[in-house]
């Protein structure tokens, strides 16, 4: 098993294949015990996506309606030690007809856990999530972001990672040795949902001296004090946002990556009072270029039993705050900085699971809107399809939503699940 | 109420009589405020309680087919983890195996015999765990005909009784008892609970509609005993008298007393269980 998670990585990028060796390594140790209670599955979905652009191409190059897709993430997950320790590998492979840069793969999880008493250790690529917030999530670091996949920031690169967490009475204590640095991705010339300018993946920038080999370390703690949840976390390593600089290159202007070194603290809060779930966000991030504060916090009600049936109807609003202000050409500020979001969740609790989303957000220092509706349910026992519509609207030429204001589309996805 | 603890005392020593005993007390005390089919119901339904004490924790695993009015089936698979925990609700982890699109989806749930439960989500494709509101009592689980409170554990606090007379259910002689729940957020204004005279063990509920009228019937069949005295029902019907669909649920591979812990019901777990 070990040599053949080897050789599957081996077409990744090298900086993969260090924690990966070490993965398959403390796999292959731990092989000869105790495989009597092993359990071995294999699970996953492949589906299919489609995008419809309604306007034709903003920029040249990019493509000017339809957009096809096929994407895979099977899973294999062996566990044995009655599931104490566990090996899950999780390749994602997407296939773009239009875009060249869409068309990635990318290893989501490859990791052995170790579960004691009252303490875990994780090694190997994996993925964290931190934050309560719905619109953003801000005090969400350890994992790159795979711009490539969606705009929405949800889609997450593995990271590689060895992370022991503790459980104490005062709470659950992780720490993170982070060895090596994924860049983000973007789409490719052809791409929709970006900006004029095609950003450069091959030349890119560091800080740090170790460049993408850099250690980062983050230590974080979690409880639950009766109706609250809180996180609070130091991190320390190459910051995931990149600063984009506009460069001449081969008789082309392309936005050239940098990624400086950064300290971040973030605090996260949820408090559940009957319907209502409070959330907040806020994170201090300092760099050798500039420091900053920002905020994310709302509510989310749930009405249960909506018009006396089985749906349950949610309202969220959430705000965003950026003490960087907004930004101009000379300075980027931030995207989130003075917004609101507000968002209805409709959840019908029938036997499909079927949901809808609908969320608009706004920028209140000048003109800059978006809309989403995300609808899914399952079809039969293992199929499910997905409806998405995002629209923009912006005439603030500095705000990011401007650089895709003719992006709206519909995006249709159908999946199988095994 | 004598004759009730009475034939309990009898069966009972040492520990159990002085508890028995206490709840004796504690009964006399609070008899003033209660009528006599009341007291019944309370005693019937504490007894039933009582005898089923010190399971410690449990596993097991659930098959849930739902059938709509056309006899349409769809199939959940789920696996349980349970905790007694001593002066306080249980605890419960409840991972889901199918269907296949939310496969490694886990909930945990800290119940209280008072007040909300503590509830968290896991979101296996966002690796997320989402604190999530309790309120959401009366709502459907998984889509099936039955409501969260339904899948929740059974405690004395949760209802107020009433004994309402003697009838045979499944050739059983049985105690037939109306409960109300004491939570507001209860989809239901009174359940009528039948509990054979042997075993305590829970026949048949009529659950009754937040209107009065007759919503659903859950039926337990083929009891078994583990560990000398729990009994646990290896099948459970429910009908919905209103709209037509029912849902079954198979239990498989019981185990008692497994070396659970508390450590085995907090977020690292809820992240890892498979």
């Amino acid at each position: 098993m070990s040599t053949t998670i080897i050789t599957s990585t081996k077409t990744t990028e090298s900086a993969l294949n260090r924690v990966t060796k070490i993965s398959a390594l403390a796999a292959s140790m731990l092989l000869g015990v105790n495989v009597q209670s092993a359990e071995f599955e294999f699970s996953g979905r492949v589906g299919v996506e489609g995008r419809y652009f309604f306007e034709t191409a903003q920029y040249e190059d990019q493509l000017n309606h339809g957009q096809a897709s096929v994407f895979a993430e099977p899973e294999v997950y062996w566990g044995w030690n009655d599931g104490n320790d566990s090996v899950t590998f999780k390749p994602f492979i997407r296939a773009d007809g239009q875009d060249s840069e869409r068309s990635h793969g990318d290893i989501r999880e490859l990791s052995y856990i170790h579960a004691g008493d009252d303490w875990e250790l994780r090694a190997g690529i994996r993925k964290e999530f931190w934050g309560v917030t719905e619109f953003q999530h801000l005090v969400d670091v350890i994992n790159q972001t795979d711009a490539v996949e969606d705009f929405d920031g949800e889609d997450k690169l593995g990271q590689q990672m060895i992370n022991l967490s503790v459980v104490n009475d005062w709470g659950i204590v992780d720490l993170f040795l982070l060895p090596g640095f994924r860049e983000r991705t973007f789409p490719g010339e052809d791409g929709r949902l970006r900006g004029p300018v095609r950003v450069d993946t091959d030349d890119v920038e560091y800080e740090s001296s170790a460049e993408e080999k850099h250690l980062d370390v983050a230590a974080r703690w979690t409880h639950t004090l009766g109706d609250f949840d809180v996180g609070t976390y130091w991190f320390h390593g190459t910051n995931r946002d990149p600063v984009l600089t506009p460069t001449f290159e081969d008789g082309e202007v392309v936005l050239k990556q940098y990624y400086n070194q950064m300290d971040q603290v973030g605090i996260d809060v949820q408090a559940t009072i009957d319907e209502w779930l409070w959330k907040f966000e806020t994170i201090y991030r300092g760099t050798d270029e500039e420091d900053f504060f920002a905020t994310q916090a709302g509510f989310e009600y749930t009405y249960v039993g909506v018009f006396e049936s089985a749906a349950d109807l949610g309202w969220l609003v959430e705000y965003s705050w950026d003490s960087r202000g907004e930004g101009d050409f000379d300075d980027p500020g931030s995207a989130f900085q003075n917004d609101i979001f507000f968002g209805s969740r409709l959840a019908l609790n029938d036997i499909q699971s079927s949901e809808l989303l609908a969320g608009f957000s706004s920028d209140l220092d000048h003109n800059a809107y978006s809309f989403l509706i995300e609808a899914s349910r399952r079809f039969g026992e293992s199929f499910k399809g997905s409806l998405d519509v995002r629209m923009f609207q912006s005439t603030h030429d500095a705000d990011q939503i401007y650089a895709i204001r003719d992006d709206d589309h519909v995006q249709l996805t159908w999946e199988w699940y095994y | 109420m004598t004759a009730v603890i009475k034939p309990n005392l009898q069966k009972k020593s040492g520990f159990k009589a002085i508890l028995a005993g206490v709840t004796l007390a504690l009964v006399s005390n609070l008899s003033f405020a209660l009528t006599a089919e009341e007291q019944k119901g309370l005693d019937i339904s504490k007894e039933a309680k009582l005898r089923d004490l010190g399971w410690v924790d449990s596993t097991s695993d659930m098959l849930m087919v739902l059938r709509n009015q056309q006899g349409q089936e769809s199939i959940r698979e789920i696996k349980m983890r349970n905790l007694e925990v001593k002066g306080d609700g249980d605890k419960s982890l409840t991972i889901f195996n199918k269907p296949r699109d939310v496969k490694g989806t886990a909930f945990l749930s800290f119940s209280h015999p008072v007040g909300a439960d503590d509830q968290w989500l896991y979101l296996p494709s966002l690796k997320r765990v989402k604190r999530i509101a309790s309120r959401n009592k009366s709502g459907p689980f998984m889509g099936s005909e039955f409501a969260f409170e339904d899948l929740s554990s059974f405690e004395v606090e949760k209802y107020t009784y009433k004994y309402l007379g003697d009838e045979v259910v499944h050739g059983l002689d049985s105690f037939m008892v109306e409960q109300y729940p004491v939570d507001e957020n209860s989809g239901y204004t009174r359940r009528v609970v039948w509990i054979d005279k042997e075993e305590y063990r829970v026949q048949k509920i009529d659950f009754y509609d937040r209107k009065n009228s007759l919503l659903k019937t859950l039926t337990y069949v083929d009891y078994q005993r583990y560990l000398g005295k729990h009994w646990r029902a290896d099948l459970m019907q429910m009908v919905n008298h209103q709209n037509g669909k029912s849902t079954e649920l198979k239990w498989d591979n019981y185990a008692f007393k497994t070396g659970l812990e508390d450590g085995d019901f907090n977020r690292n777990s809820l992240k890892r269980v498979r």
